[in-house]
Order: structure tokens, then C-alpha cells, then sequence
């Protein structure tokens, strides 16, 4: 009896000690944050963005000045806000990286092998342009409300594709989606995990994604999370703009809608 | 590399606060590319903020700094309507510099 109270005590202590800790590491992020204001280096990435949305390119020498992403040809500003949605033309549900690889096959006369070729920076790179064409039209849906369609049948279905796949266990740990981010007040290394089945914890990863990573000096897409995310579970590789990357995106923006875009995010 | 810095100036009580953002890769010269080739270093080496082009901070950087560096300094002596300027050179010899007006 004795003995289990003092084991309690110290479980307890034990227990403070790392919720003080736990604080305090979050404080140094937070710091950095405060101290940049609104001065966020993703902004030259957004310079970068704009000026390749509106440089020809491709063998048909075309801009993407008339790329649809949803809200008509040339309409960038809130675009971002409601993807994923039906698109149509494709007859197919698509993430803004989808969308972009369709403007450039169909626009510019890309491959889909060359827009596939190496869409997120390598150990090195100073940043892609499909980073940076994302971070700019993201930008333009800053303080929107996320608001992804669910108004078609495949938008529901691409729904109910993303919630399996984030509960859905596999590879050599057995590992999900949710094996980390179903519950709250968790951390991995000194990174709180967001619980993505709540709306707090999606919107406040939905709406800072693309985001300027300071230890890669680079701005990462949601496609890129969502990738390392797999390969951290040592899953094979999600393919960018694939059915099983837009349905993840869609099940975070779902969960997360209504909150207001912030990205490009400052992270880590 | 002609280079943007963002820089605002503001004053506040009694000293001004300087906040600039650059862009630059800052390359230590100790990574390696995606095929093991070593990424040549490129930093800034050298950096000045000028008020009315007089020098009130001076800084030797080096490959510890991050890439994107982001410079907050403060100064007293400043007035509404000042020019500051920061500039900046590199290993390579390239330069970048911006300017703003207090306020």
C-alpha cells in the first residue's frame, strides 16, 4: 500500500516533468514564430509561383493562365480553399497537384512522365516548381474558409476512400495513419501529433499546409506530407495526385472545414 | 544574384527595429546532392544596415547561418521617414541589398 502510494507520487512527478517539458519545447517553435511576425521565407517562393503560373512553358510554349482549378479558367484566388473537388472534364476527383499535372499535359504539352519526374525537392534542391506554383495558389486563398465540395457522388466516395485509407494498417510495423494521429497530447520526437479525426486537429494541419519548412529551407505541399507520412510508415510510394493521396487530403480537408486558410505555415 | 530583402523599419520608444528577410541558400559547403557530389558553399559573408547610409550594425556571417536568413536588429537615433538599408555580399562575390523608410 505504501509502497504503491510512493509509486504513484512519482508517477505523477514523472508525469509533470514531461508535460513541463513537453511545453516547454513547444515554447522555442512558438518563439521562433513570434519573432518572425508576419515574415514568413515562403513569401519568395509565392514570388516564384506567380511568375511561373504566368511563363510559357512546355512544348506548346503555353502559361497557365487558363488552367480550371475549379472555379473557372484563370481563377486562382480561392481556388485552393475548395480542393479537392469533381473536376468534370477528367471525370475524377483531384488535389491541386492533380489538377496542375492536367494543366500542364493538356496546356503546356508536358508528358505526365516530366510533371511526375521529380514534383518535391531532393536532399539539396532549393525547391521545385510545382512547390512553388502550389504555394502561390494556396496564397490566394489565405483567410478563406476551407471549403473542399462534397457535393458529387465521387467527392463522397473520394470521402469514404480517404477515411479507410487512414485507418487502414499495413506495411512491415503495422502501422496507420491513425496509429499516430487519433489521439491528442502525443508527441513523436518533440512534434506534438495533431488528432486529424478532430476538426480542431485537421483544420489546424489543413489550413498550414503548404508550409516553409525551416530546417529544409524549402516550402513542402500537403502531397509531400501526406508522402512522408507513408514513407514513415514504410509504405510504398504515394504517387503524387493519385486517387489515394487526393482522398487523404479530402478526408483532412472534411474534417477540417470551415476554419481559415493560413498557409503557406511556418514549420519546423 | 540580384536579390529581394524584405525589410521594414518601425520605431519604437525610444530605438528603431529593423526586420529584414532574405533570400539565400546559405550552402555550407559540407552537404551533398542527391548523387553524392558535395554542394559547393555560398553564404553571406559580410553584412551592413545603414541608416541615411551611415553604418550602425556590421555582421561577419558564416555557413552556421540558416538559408533564408532573417535579420532583426535595433538602433536608436532613428527617425520617421529615415532610410535604412540592408546589404549584404557573399562568398561568391554576389550582393543583395533593399531599402525602406522608417515609420
Amino acid at each position: 500500500m505504501h509502497k504503491g502510494f510512493i509509486r504513484g507520487i512519482s508517477a505523477v512527478l514523472i508525469g509533470l516533468w514531461s508535460a513541463m517539458l513537453f511545453s516547454e519545447t513547444e515554447g522555442v517553435f512558438d518563439e521562433y514564430r513570434a519573432m518572425l511576425g508576419d515574415d514568413n521565407p515562403a513569401i519568395f517562393v509565392i514570388f516564384d509561383g506567380e511568375e511561373i503560373w504566368f511563363t510559357p512553358a512546355g512544348p506548346k510554349s503555353a502559361s497557365l493562365e487558363q488552367c480550371d482549378l475549379g472555379l473557372g479558367p484563370g481563377v486562382v484566388e480561392g481556388a485552393y480553399a475548395q480542393l479537392p473537388r469533381y473536376f468534370a472534364d477528367v471525370d475524377r476527383v483531384q488535389d491541386v497537384e492533380a489538377r496542375l499535372e492536367h494543366c500542364m499535359t493538356q496546356l503546356q504539352g508536358l508528358t505526365p512522365a516530366e510533371v511526375h519526374g521529380k514534383p518535391y525537392s531532393l536532399r539539396g534542391d532549393l525547391g521545385t516548381e510545382l512547390e512553388a506554383l502550389v504555394a502561390w495558389i494556396a496564397d490566394q486563398s489565405s483567410g478563406l474558409a476551407i471549403a473542399p465540395m462534397q457535393a458529387h457522388a465521387k467527392e463522397r466516395a473520394t470521402y469514404e476512400l480517404g477515411e479507410r485509407l487512414f485507418y487502414y494498417r499495413a506495411g512491415p510495423h503495422d502501422f496507420s495513419c491513425a496509429t499516430c494521429h487519433e489521439q491528442g497530447g502525443r508527441r513523436i520526437r518533440l512534434q506534438t501529433l495533431p488528432n486529424l479525426t478532430t476538426y480542431q486537429g485537421a483544420a489546424e494541419a489543413y489550413s498550414s499546409w503548404p508550409a516553409y519548412r525551416i530546417s529544409q529551407g524549402i516550402v513542402r505541399t500537403m502531397g509531400w506530407r501526406m508522402r512522408d507520412c507513408m514513407r514513415q510508415q514504410r509504405m510504398p510510394e504515394l504517387v503524387m495526385g493519385s486517387e489515394a493521396t487526393v482522398a487523404l487530403q479530402t478526408y483532412l480537408a472534411v474534417n477540417g472545414a470551415g476554419a481559415p486558410m493560413a498557409a503557406p505555415g511556418l514549420k519546423r | 544574384m540580384a536579390s529581394r530583402i524584405r525589410i521594414r523599419a518601425q520605431l519604437k520608444d525610444d530605438y528603431c527595429e529593423v526586420k529584414a528577410l532574405m533570400r539565400h541558400p546559405m550552402e555550407t559547403g559540407m552537404r551533398k546532392d542527391q548523387s553524392g557530389a558535395a554542394i559547393p558553399a555560398n553564404f553571406i559573408e559580410d553584412i551592413q544596415v545603414l541608416h541615411n547610409d551611415v553604418v550602425v550594425v556590421q555582421a561577419y556571417w558564416g555557413a552556421a547561418v540558416s538559408a533564408n536568413p532573417f535579420l532583426g536588429v535595433r538602433f536608436k537615433g532613428g527617425a520617421q521617414g529615415d532610410v535604412v538599408k540592408v546589404v549584404w555580399r557573399d562568398n561568391h562575390g554576389d550582393s543583395g541589398s533593399g531599402e525602406t523608410t522608417i515609420r
